[in-house]
């Protein structure tokens, strides 16, 4: 009897552990976004929240590409470097008079390369992910500089105007970025609960030598998570120069760190394993949410860094402490 | 003709000599105790046989064919199946996810292939039944008993037409009843033509399953007897180093 309920509460706790911090990350963002709408009329309207939806979903979608990653337990810090690469080489390939779908296909051409290296250097060479990735931000930044000359690109060839109608539209008054990252969001929520890769995701993140045991391709499915953080900065990065209407080799500089506080704020652990597609979007709403609240209560901006800074540390300690609850 | 036969086989890491020209034969249905100090060498026996690295030296066949394994699924494919000693469970997985980790059953989804988690979970309740565990298939491996996980382990083995189980230390970390499951299990295996190589520190386990022990000491054979032909206190003497054999 005694042991059918210490099982039962042990049950529990580890499902409360496992199902709740998007669940309470969600809850701080209706929150959050509850007081301030009552409080601030700016806040509520409807081009604020537009606005700020915008702004998470390009984050939101480089967190989901960094958590299958970051399920290995790998990391990718090249993210924000790659979406740079990825947004100077779209941009000149449409400059040079080239189509749409050719800019397109180039740059995501690029960025999943960026992942492939990443992606064989941890898998193949057993190099270190901190180490390889960190590099890769140093080579693909270098790359942008190099091939954009240090120039701005704002003329986008003969579509640009449906180039920087796919970045910077709306449907149905739904910015298209955020359509965008909710087709993500649902395609990857059921890859990894349904799919075979998805499986082989988590089981290499909680024991790798027992993947290979069982005849997981390992290095490739390590592989693939690397291209696919890539490709989805690659993703993010098109669709916001198409929104920008124009790019530097500074896009996305910095984004590492957005990208991956929003996928620990969601629940994802850093030791690999654990993580959703909702957690990594609603981590990112978060981080928005108190950006813009701040912003709202006329926080000096260059206090933003330090406000973000601690919330990822909370989340991280929030981590450790339901950890240590749950083993 | 055995099923499974070593000949000559040694295998070093660096200066150690973990195996040292170890030769057995074993048949259909035939169960081996494999005993021996710690670091004696069963482990890594018990690997290469199951693939995870090639022998030094020396041959393995499969029925008679000589064979060369490069990867575990080589050997699985072969028709050997192991129970290692670590587990080798992943605890974010439930119980069926775990037993079918790598062969995971399929179904489609409007034309896409999408995992058969319905088929899988029942599959599994099947194999913990006939294992008279109380493992529940959609359970995480992360909050199961030591014998629990033993089950999941097992019941891996139980998904192909398996001809030689390798078993390392299963009943190590578990209870007395499920210690007697185990075993009893193992009974089975032999009933249904399955050889079985059973690691064990544990003399009355080796005594009561086995039809043979083998012992290794140092990497090298030291006996191979019928289990009627010797006793707990020869074999104990045998590992130890007390008694010299062959
Ligand atoms: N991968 C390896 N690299 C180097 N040495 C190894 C490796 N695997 C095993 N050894 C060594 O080989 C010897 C035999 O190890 P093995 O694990 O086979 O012993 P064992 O009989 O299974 O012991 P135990 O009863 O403790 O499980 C030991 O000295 C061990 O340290
Ligand atoms: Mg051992």
């Amino acid at each position: 009897m005694h042991g059918q309920a210490g099982q039962a509460a042990r049950r529990l706790r580890w499902t409360l552990s496992v199902v709740t911090q998007p669940a309470w990350i969600t809850l701080a963002v209706l929150a959050i976004g509850a007081v301030m709408c009552l409080i601030s009329p700016a806040f509520r309207t409807y081009d604020n929240i537009y606005n700020d939806a915008r702004n998470f979903a390009f984050i939101a979608i480089m967190a989901m590409g960094q958590m299958t990653v970051i399920i290995t337990g790998g990391i990718d810090l090249s993210v924000g470097a790659v979406m740079g690469l990825t947004g100077i080489v779209t941009g000149l390939v449409l400059q040079a008079g080239y189509p749409l779908w050719v800019g397109v296909i180039a740059g995501l051409g690029v960025a999943l390369l960026c992942g492939l290296i990443n992606g064989i250097a941890v898998a193949k060479l057993n190099l270190s992910p901190f180490i390889v990735t960190l590099g890769m931000l140093s080579v693909a930044r270098s790359q942008a500089l190099v091939l954009s000359n240090n120039k701005m690109v704002y003329q986008f060839g003969p579509d640009e105007q449906l180039f920087v109608a796919i970045g910077g539209g709306d449907l149905f008054g739904i910015p298209s970025i955020v359509i965008v990252m909710v087709a993500i969001g649902v395609v990857l929520t059921i890859l990894l609960n349904h799919s075979r890769w998805g499986r082989y995701l988590y089981a290499l993140g909680s024991n790798e030598h027992a993947s290979r045991l069982t005849g997981i391709p390992v290095e490739a499915v390590k592989i693939s998570a690397y291209m696919f953080s890539s490709l989805t900065a690659g993703i993010a990065a098109i669709l916001m120069v198409g929104w920008l209407g124009a790019v530097t080799n500074a896009l996305g500089t910095a984004y590492e760190l957005r990208v991956i506080a929003s996928t620990v704020i969601g629940g994802v652990d850093l030791m690999g394993g654990i993580g959703t597609a909702y957690g990594a979007i609603i981590g990112a709403a978060l981080i928005e949410v108190v950006r813009n609240a701040l912003l709202l209560a006329g926080v000096d901006p260059y206090w933003q860094g330090t406000f973000v800074g601690v919330v990822i540390a909370c989340a991280v300690l929030l981590e450790r402490l339901r950890h240590r609850r749950s083993d | 003709m055995p099923v499974l036969e070593l000949k000559g086989v040694s295998k070093h890491f660096g200066a150690i000599h973990a195996l040292d020209d170890i030769d057995f034969a074993l048949d259909r249905g035939e169960v081996l105790g494999l005993m021996g100090d710690n670091g004696a060498g069963k482990s890594t026996l018990v690997k290469m046989i199951a693939g995870n690295f090639p022998p030094g030296s020396g041959t393995i066949a499969i029925d008679g064919g000589t064979v060369e394994f490069r990867k575990p699924l080589d050997a699985r494919a072969r028709g050997i199946e192991v129970v290692y000693q670590d587990l080798a469970l992943c605890n974010n997985l439930t119980a069926a996810a775990n037993v079918f980790l790598g062969r995971e059953l399929m179904t489609t989804f409007m034309g896409l292939p999408r995992l058969d988690h319905r088929r899988m979970v029942q599959r599994a309740t099947e194999l913990f039944a006939e294992l008279r565990s109380e493992t529940r298939p959609s359970d995480f491996v992360r909050q199961m008993s030591g014998g629990q996980r033993q089950a999941v382990a097992i019941a891996r083995t139980r998904l192909a037409a398996a001809k030689v189980v390798l078993l390392d230390e299963p009943t190590a970390a578990i209870s007395v009843r499920q210690v007697a499951e185990v075993l009893e299990l193992i009974r089975k295996l032999k009933a249904a033509g399955v050889a079985v190589i059973l690691i064990s520190h544990r003399m009355p386990d080796v005594f009561t399953v086995c039809d043979r022990v083998m012992v290794l000491r140092r990497g090298r054979k030291v006996a191979d007897k019928p289990i009627g032909e010797t006793s707990p206190e020869e074999v104990t003497g045998l590992i130890t180093g007390a008694i010299h054999a062959l």
